[in-house]
């Protein structure tokens, strides 16, 4: 006889509901395996064959891609690739750097509003944070214009020639990052300051502790997880961002997104695109673990 | 609370102007009378009036339109499938681990490698059949397939909350399965289910990256358009349209708020 | 641990003249054989069996923890029992699933919906069983009266004081005509002026109506305000049961005479119907099975006076006098005895007095 259960108070056997269970899930779950887990494990396959001389794909197995990531090709060791990397990594670290600095003072200000208030700023930041990126980021040409009072302050300076603007540069790049990643960061750290034991720092302040030292061994800490979650949600993407350079710095400033993007796009070597994908995929999973452990003590959305 | 410090209050403030810099900026000079160069030469609505009668940006901002609505009504729907089959039915912990897993990645992944992925797809489904060609299907499939998580998300955190008691009364009070499905839990759902579908809405229209590499030459929408138009340069009418997104946005994400804390 | 196995014990029920208004409650006894239930390594209930004869006013006492709200629900049909069965007027319900028995609980949380008015979260359990639109309304409205909800009908839940809540969680389940209604801690929410007021409307509502109510409590003076008969629960079993006076004044065991009230417990030796003990030797009125145990004494029942007085007196010093408006309670020693007596007099600390301990207060426990 099959062992009755109850389950939210229905009178059932454990197969009804996993039959039901299923029924549920199924239509959701067999799209993201139809269009995304199975796509997933096609594009790590295409990342291991080569490419023929119209673009078509080639069906034989090969780590030449992986080879190429790495500097090897057919014309000896170069490594230009292996500078698109490095300067995708400074500038994501580059990025949560800044952003981190910034959010800091963001949080504390919020945190120090009356609790009714805090919403109204907490949208405030949220609404930049929705707006379309080619929009926030075209934005900026605007702003570096020649005409602008910033680029000719640059060209007073004699930073720049007169009469150029601030962009393309990596300056300009820089910022469109910083705005673009900003609100990730600044809201899961409000988050873990909004639960900021203040006794510890009152503690810390009452031992005559620097102000440096006040910050980061009382409230550093306590900070962490919402810190950590922000540089999560910040490291991996900005890396795989192609819009802000391709809009700020043109073909000088390739970073991995860039790179990306021109496999699937002009140079239509998808093996390639498929490759350069996986490590970033791999970097995203080593991420997605720490979201996940992170996430747990902090609330985003 | 303690008096925020001064220096901190100039930081926060200085650090808000910089995230609005650049919305301000489109929105000042799509007002401003000139066609090129930034100096303000007068107040104009005049490149509102021109988007009007731009046909490929009303053309873009249909496709826009349809893209959204077509892939939140269907995401919708699957979500808050998913997020029932999820939360109100006993699976083991490592089936819920992997299932939870599954779900986040959308939310994590960096667009691009999804992106990849499903050109990928396409162009082996397009050896099966014609509809994988780049264009709206291939831009709808993909906007449903990261749009999905994220309802999911939204609409279990409301079932979670909503608990076992109301069910369990109900239940006492002579109600059957699908009874209490159709009186108690979906309405119970309803603002959750809705702010999943405004927040799905919300991300098609700002979606770049995956329409970008699924759009075909005659699904272009609104950021596609904008991307297309600033590589050839800025221009006014650009900022019109651009402000104008921002407004819709913005109004958008403010009524969603509103309904997630009622 | 065996279970204590009670078959109609003390007479069932005092017949209320009002019963006769609602023809629509059958009379039917509910009967638990056996039932035991498992949470993984906790035994939640230990072969539980109980008669609850119709119309009784019935409550399940204890700590939490003790498997009594385990119990109600298995009642209720919210959970299944391991083993055993559920007898409702003669007819076996175990295997009945929640929504077919004719028994409706009131939750502790209440549990209204909040997506409904008033007047749609009583008529729920009506409307779920297609009951026609004229019948549901005059039921309702009726329940809605009873229970001094008229007015509220249209509002909703969020609009409502916690006491007004309770009361529509109780219409809502009597709207139904139950033959049990189960009542799961439904005070613990309410400050407890409320809720004092509360119980005495609780007890009258059950004498009016004739039905048999089984409460679920932590809280003693509760159960002993409304209930006509208490089980005391420990562990998963029922350590004693009775009416409230019997459970009260006659505990059977050290757990019961503390859990009921406070108590002082004297240990000693048994022989020749003395108890032999530190503080003396005191007679005791009752027979005793055991030679070396303990006896139970109420604090109020412990008589003062300034000089010797006859049997079972000693002579203690005060160590605490706790004023408490209505009366006053002493600590005192040797053997850290609690008194409560009157306020009249004045007691200082360091004085010593006259302890009277009469035999028939002497309560001997079975542990």
């Amino acid at each position: 006889m099959t062992k009755l259960l109850i389950w939210y108070g229905e009178l059932t056997t454990r197969r009804n509901l996993t039959r039901r269970g299923l029924g549920y899930l199924s239509p959701g779950m067999l799209w993201l395996l139809w269009f995304l887990i199975l796509p997933g494990f096609v594009l790590v396959l295409v990342s291991f064959i080569s490419r023929g001389s119209y673009g078509q794909l080639e069906w034989n197995f090969t780590i030449e891609n992986y080879k190429r990531l790495l500097g090897f090709s057919l014309f000896g060791w170069s490594a230009d690739y292996l500078r698109i990397i490095l300067r995708s990594v400074i500038v994501a670290v580059v990025t949560c750097g800044i952003c981190v600095l910034l959010a800091y003072p963001l949080a504390f200000f919020i945190c120090g509003r009356p609790a009714r208030n805090r919403y109204f700023w907490l949208t405030l930041v949220i609404v930049p944070f929705w707006t379309n990126m080619v929009i926030r980021t075209y934005a900026w040409l605007l702003i570096l214009d020649p005409d602008f009072p910033l680029a000719r302050l640059a060209a007073l300076l004699k930073l720049i020639p007169d009469g150029s603007a601030l962009y393309p540069s990596a300056l300009a790049v820089y910022l469109g990052m910083v705005s673009m990643f900003l609100p990730f960061v600044v809201l899961p750290l409000y988050s873990s300051v909004e639960r900021l034991d203040w006794s510890l720092v009152e503690a810390a302040q009452d031992l005559y502790a620097s102000r440096w030292r006040v910050f980061s061994q009382a409230i550093l800490p306590q900070t962490l997880p919402g810190l950590s979650v922000g540089v999560i949600l910040t490291f991996v993407p900005t890396m795989g961002m192609f819009v802000v350079p391709d809009l700020l710095a043109g073909a000088k400033y390739m970073l991995v997104g860039n790179l990306i993007q021109q496999q699937f796009g002009q140079s239509r070597d998808w093996p390639f695109g498929a490759a350069i994908s996986m490590g970033l995929m791999v970097l995203t999973l080593i991420s997605l673990q720490l979201y996940r452990r992170r996430s747990k003590e902090v609330d985003i959305l | 609370m303690r008096r925020t410090h001064p220096l901190v209050t100039a930081m926060a403030f200085v650090t808000m102007g910089f995230l609005y810099l650049p919305l301000l900026a489109v929105a000042l000079f799509s007002v401003n009378d000139t066609r090129y160069g930034l100096i303000w030469k007068g107040f104009t609505l005049d490149w509102y009036v021109k988007l009007f009668h731009n046909e490929y940006i009303l053309e873009a901002a249909w496709n826009t339109l349809i893209l959204a609505v077509v892939s939140t009504i269907i995401a919708t729907i699957l979500g808050t499938l998913l997020a029932i089959g999820l939360d109100r039915f006993p699976w083991g912990k490592k089936t819920d681990t992997v299932l939870d897993v599954i779900l986040h990645i959308p939310v994590v992944i960096p667009d691009i490698i999804l992106a990849a992925a499903l050109v990928v797809a396409f162009g082996l489904l397009r050896l099966l059949s014609g509809i994988f060609e780049p264009g709206l299907v291939n831009m709808i499939i993909g906007h449903i397939t990261f749009q999905i998580a994220f309802v999911t998300l939204v609409v279990r955190s409301r079932l979670a909350s909503l608990g076992r008691d109301m069910e369990e009364a109900a239940r006492d009070l002579f109600a059957s399965t699908p009874y209490i499905l159709r009186r108690v839990t979906i309405p119970l759902l309803l603002p959750g289910i809705v702010a999943g579908a405004m927040l799905a809405f919300t991300l098609s229209l700002d979606d770049f990256v995956i329409s970008f590499f699924t759009a075909g030459p005659d699904s272009v929408t609104l950021p596609l358009y904008i991307y297309a138009a600033v590589r050839r340069g800025v221009s006014p009418q650009i900022h019109a349209l651009s402000t104008l997104v921002i407004l819709i946005t913005v109004v958008l994400i403010i009524g969603m708020e509103r309904f997630t804390r009622r | 641990m065996t279970g204590v196995d009670l078959e109609s014990g003390s007479d069932p029920h005092q017949e209320s003249g009002e019963a006769a208004h609602s023809p629509n409650i059958s009379r039917a006894d509910l009967d638990l054989h056996n039932i035991d239930k498992r949470f993984g390594e906790v035994h939640a209930v230990a072969d539980v069996s109980l008669n609850i004869p119709a119309g009784e006013f019935f409550t399940l006492l204890g700590p939490s923890g003790c498997g009594k709200t385990t119990l109600l629900r298995i009642i209720a049909g919210l959970e299944v029992a391991d083993r055993g069965e559920v007898v409702l007027g003669g007819d076996k319900i175990t295997s009945l699933p929640a929504n077919r028995r004719q028994v409706n609980t009131v939750f502790q949380s209440y549990a209204l919906f909040p997506h409904l008015s008033i007047f749609e979260n009583v008529a729920f359990g009506l409307r779920s069983r297609k009951t026609p639109q004229a019948e549901v309304r005059s039921r309702v409205d009726r329940r809605l009266e009873m229970l001094g909800l008229q007015t509220m009908a249209n509002r909703y839940p969020h609009e409502l004081s916690g006491g007004q809540q309770q009361r529509v969680a109780l219409a809502r389940a009597l709207v139904n005509e139950p033959q049990v209604l189960l009542l799961d801690e439904p005070m613990s929410a309410l400050d407890a002026k409320l809720r004092a007021q509360i119980q005495v409307e609780l007890r009258r509502l059950q004498r009016k109506l004739g039905m048999t109510f089984i409460l679920v409590t932590h809280d003693q003076d509760e159960a002993l305000v409304v209930s006509d008969r208490i089980a005391v629960m420990r562990r998963g079993t029922i350590v004693q049961s009775g009416s409230p006076k019997d459970v009260y004044e006659t505990p059977h065991t050290r757990f019961v005479a503390e859990f009921l009230g406070a108590a002082n417990l004297i240990a000693g030796g048994y022989q020749d119907g003395c108890l032999e003990t530190e503080l003396g030797r005191f007679r005791l009125a009752q027979p005793v099975s055991w030679q070396e145990g303990t006896v139970a004494i109420r604090p109020e029942r412990i008589r003062l006076s300034s000089k010797p007085a006859g049997e079972n007196s000693f002579k203690a010093q005060i160590q605490e006098v706790i004023y408490r408006g209505t009366n006053v309670d002493l600590s005192l020693e040797p053997g850290q005895l609690r008194v409560r007596t009157g306020a009249e007099e004045t007691f200082e600390p360091g004085k010593s007095i006259w302890l009277e301990l009469p035999p028939e207060a002497l309560v001997v426990l079975n542990d």
